[in-house]
């Protein structure tokens, strides 16, 4: 294992101490618990919104902590839910007295987490609603599985929901947007080649050379079928098919089309497959209307991209175009 | 040996380094189904447990469990974290302000945690998770005719219930989102539950 690091036990803490040092001017930085909140928080009136999960993916969540988008962010270890008193420290702490969204990705271990701190906050009087992101395709949705993952939905989630609190929508407006938007996005991801936790120290699987994995997650976790690799073009449409099946995305549907970096994978190549991507949506009569290319859900230096597809329409595209003023994501502000 | 506040107290210094002495193993079976950190992040939470109980006197049994789920809560994170915390909240609560436990008490505060960690996690037998080695323990306590023997006999029966896992295809947790492809893997949070039981009949019945 070849890492930038001081120690594997203390890369979260490392890692904050220099998101405080970047940005300690917007951002403030708690160590006990681990939260990183805006620092003009808690906004009085507004809506707050917190989310968090395991460390590993950056910038989510804590660079998307700011104006018109988090008003707080829990880093867990690297890959594993955050505890229950970290997130009712970061939903006191933004609470301005129109309650809190939780937006939590489908995984058992944040869905347990972020229940146990829903009933801590219930129980001081902050009232809680939680939006739940469930996005990847890859998984077959059953009682037979934890469920489909919540994959690159959540920004998009993050940032369309942050921008109706800071619009003044009402709680539970703020939660049926977030809601709206996981309802009508659509994700699935490919790996190049597996990454490595600090903590572990040896890769999460083995690929060979002429391998991917299709259908992967974002901690590492193996796919759902490996296969030989194909052009950028194959790929593309090896995860646009499912995509665009589920939902279904139809003839004349807007979309924003997002295509997010596993941390691995240079622009260049992220371009290469944006490319693929636009070509197959505008086949398929997709009114192609806002994108986002970038390394935005990362799984540490994983190499692959993920694809999402989101359905607009008018309050949506409006909430997207909002300013933003985040570490990570920044516009109109 | 009975089961009173000192006893419960180095059978959760026994656990501690149990997670610790076995911490790479559980890592190496939660990465080939999981996501390779179920060693870590209990290792790390008992170690905190260890030093909370140290740092308070504990009234009784009953403290001493709920210290210890308060710690986990805490620390662990990931699935294991509320379910290993609700398990000793559990605990805990049932054996509350006894000083010293019988065999129905440890039994029935047993069924409790069992039923606790499947509200939690909403998990059935044979779907591959901790319930696998915990169903055939608090069923082995239930049975038993004495203390001793029953930690025993419930230890052995959490070694076989966490060992049949492996063929299992898992339908909770990370693990599931592998299908097919998660048989023939031993569950991590299974194992780490038969050292709980291993660790409470070193303690408690040699």
């Amino acid at each position: 294992m070849k890492k930038l690091i001081n120690s594997p036990d203390s890369v979260v803490a490392d890692a904050l101490r220099g998101v405080e040092a970047a940005h300690g001017d917007r951002l403030r930085v708690t160590f006990d618990p681990f939260t990183v909140v805006r620092a003009d928080a808690p906004i009085s009136g507004k809506v707050g919104l917190i989310s968090g999960g395991g460390s590993g993916h950056e910038p989510m969540h804590g660079g998307y902590v700011g104006p018109g988008m988090l008003d707080a962010a829990c880093p867990g270890e690297v890959f594993t839910s955050p505890t229950p008193d970290q997130m009712l420290a970061a939903t006191k702490a933004v609470n301005g007295g129109a309650g809190v969204v939780h937006i939590v990705k489908n995984y058992t271990g944040d869905v347990l987490n972020f229940e146990m701190a829903a009933d801590l906050a219930k129980a001081e009087g902050i009232e809680v609603e939680t939006v739940l992101t469930n996005d990847d395709v890859a998984v077959e949705d059953s009682l037979y599985t934890a469920g489909r993952r919540g994959v690159g939905v959540t920004v998009l989630v993050e940032k369309i929901a942050g921008a109706a609190a800071a619009a003044g929508r009402n709680l539970q407006e703020v939660a049926e947007i977030g809601r709206r938007v996981n309802a009508n996005g659509r994700s699935m991801g490919v790996a190049l080649s597996a990454c490595t936790t600090p903590a572990s120290g040896r890769p999460s699987f083995e690929l060979g050379e002429d391998e991917v994995e299709i259908g992967i997650g974002i901690h590492g976790e193996p796919g759902r079928f490996r296969e030989p690799i194909g052009s950028a073009a194959q790929l593309a449409s090896r995860l646009m098919t499912p995509i665009l099946e589920d939902l279904p995305f139809r003839s004349g549907d807007r979309v924003l089309a997002f295509v997010n970096g596993m941390g691995g994978t240079p622009l260049i190549e992220l371009y290469v497959f944006y490319a693929e991507v636009a070509k197959l949506a505008a086949e398929h009569g997709l009114k192609l209307e806002r994108n986002l290319v970038g390394n935005y859900i990362t799984s540490l230096e994983m190499q692959g991209a993920s694809i999402t597809l989101l359905k607009l329409d008018d309050e949506l595209l409006r909430y997207w175009d909002a300013p933003v003023d985040t570490p990570a994501l920044r516009w109109g502000a | 040996m009975a089961v009173d506040r000192d006893t419960t107290l180095a059978w959760m210094t026994s656990f501690a380094a149990s997670m610790e002495e076995h911490r790479e193993e559980l890592v190496q079976l939660d990465t080939a189904i999981g996501d390779g950190d179920h060693g870590t992040n209990m290792n790390r939470g008992m170690q905190k447990a260890v030093a909370q109980l140290a740092a308070a006197e504990q009234a009784d049994t009953g403290a001493v469990l709920k210290t210890v789920a308060m710690a986990l809560i805490s620390t662990v994170g990931g699935a294991a974290g509320p379910l290993y915390g609700t398990l000793f909240l559990q605990l805990g609560t049932v054996l509350a302000g006894l000083q010293e436990v019988d065999l129905p008490s440890y039994a029935a505060a047993w069924r409790r945690a069992l039923e606790g960690v499947q509200a939690r996690g909403k998990a059935q037998a044979q779907d591959k998770t901790m319930v696998d080695a915990l169903i055939p323990a608090v069923a082995a306590l239930e049975a038993a005719t004495d203390l001793e023997d029953g930690i025993r006999a419930a230890a052995e029966a959490a070694h076989q219930g966490a060992l049949a896992t492996t063929p299992l295809v898992a339908r909770k947790g990370r693990a599931s989102y592998l299908g097919e492809r998660s048989a023939g893997h031993q569950d991590p949070g299974a194992t780490s539950t038969y050292y709980l039981f291993k660790s409470a009949a070193e303690t408690f019945a040699h």
